[in-house]
């Protein structure tokens, strides 16, 4: 609702996408070769990066096994185009139980408009879940 | 005339003295809603209106899907 900014009400104590999304999930652009990203985002300690446009709308995803493909592609070339986004106001609960449902290790956080918000973990939101 | 407006306007709008007024049903308004938000519920719209805002300030509307 309120694209990860502070609420008020009843609810705002229960964790929703946005407060677990990791906001320092590095970023790429479609026109980047994968070699130098590959490079980037493992350095940073990250196996995963998000590619956005120059107004942070998100275009794709790269996970490990796309990280890994020939390092001389373009980003545009290697990414998994449009992957499933999630809104922000979304609860851990609800998040928890898709994910590992469909065995994702890490899913999008994105305002209604597209920008992204931040990568949300399975193992941040399974640990968060079991504090609940 | 109502106008479809991002959240950079919003926040403009809200430091110039906009209103801000959440339409949803009560139950969702008291789970949570956007700091400093007037409820009013669509369907009382017509009849709390001009009760509740001030028709010299704009006024900004949202429900649920306003990420």
């Amino acid at each position: 609702m309120a694209a990860g900014l502070p609420t008020e009400g009843t609810n705002t104590q229960h964790p929703r996408a946005a407060d677990v999304a990791r906001k320092d999930v590095p970023t790429s652009g479609l026109k980047e070769r994968l070699g130098e990203v590959r490079d980037r985002v493992r350095a940073a300690g990250w196996d995963s990066t998000v590619v956005v446009n120059e107004e942070r709308v998100l275009l794709g995803l790269l996970r490990a096994a796309e990280l890994d493909k020939d390092p001389a592609q373009l980003i545009e070339h290697a990414m998994r185009p449009g992957p499933s986004t999630f809104r922000p106001f979304v609860s851990i609960d609800d998040m928890a139980h898709f994910m590992v449902e469909h065995q994702l290790e890490n899913v999008p956080v994105t305002t209604s408009d597209g920008r992204l918000v931040g990568l949300l973990l399975k193992q941040d939101v399974v640990s968060r879940t079991a504090e609940e | 005339m109502p106008k479809r407006i991002d959240r950079d306007e919003v926040h403009r709008l809200l430091d110039s003295g906009a209103q801000l007024v959440e339409v949803l049903p009560s139950p969702e308004y008291e789970e949570e809603h956007l700091p400093g938000a007037l409820h009013l519920p669509l369907r009382h719209v017509d009849g709390r209106a001009r009760d509740l805002l001030d028709p010299s300030r704009k006024v900004i509307v949202y429900c649920w899907d306003s990420s």
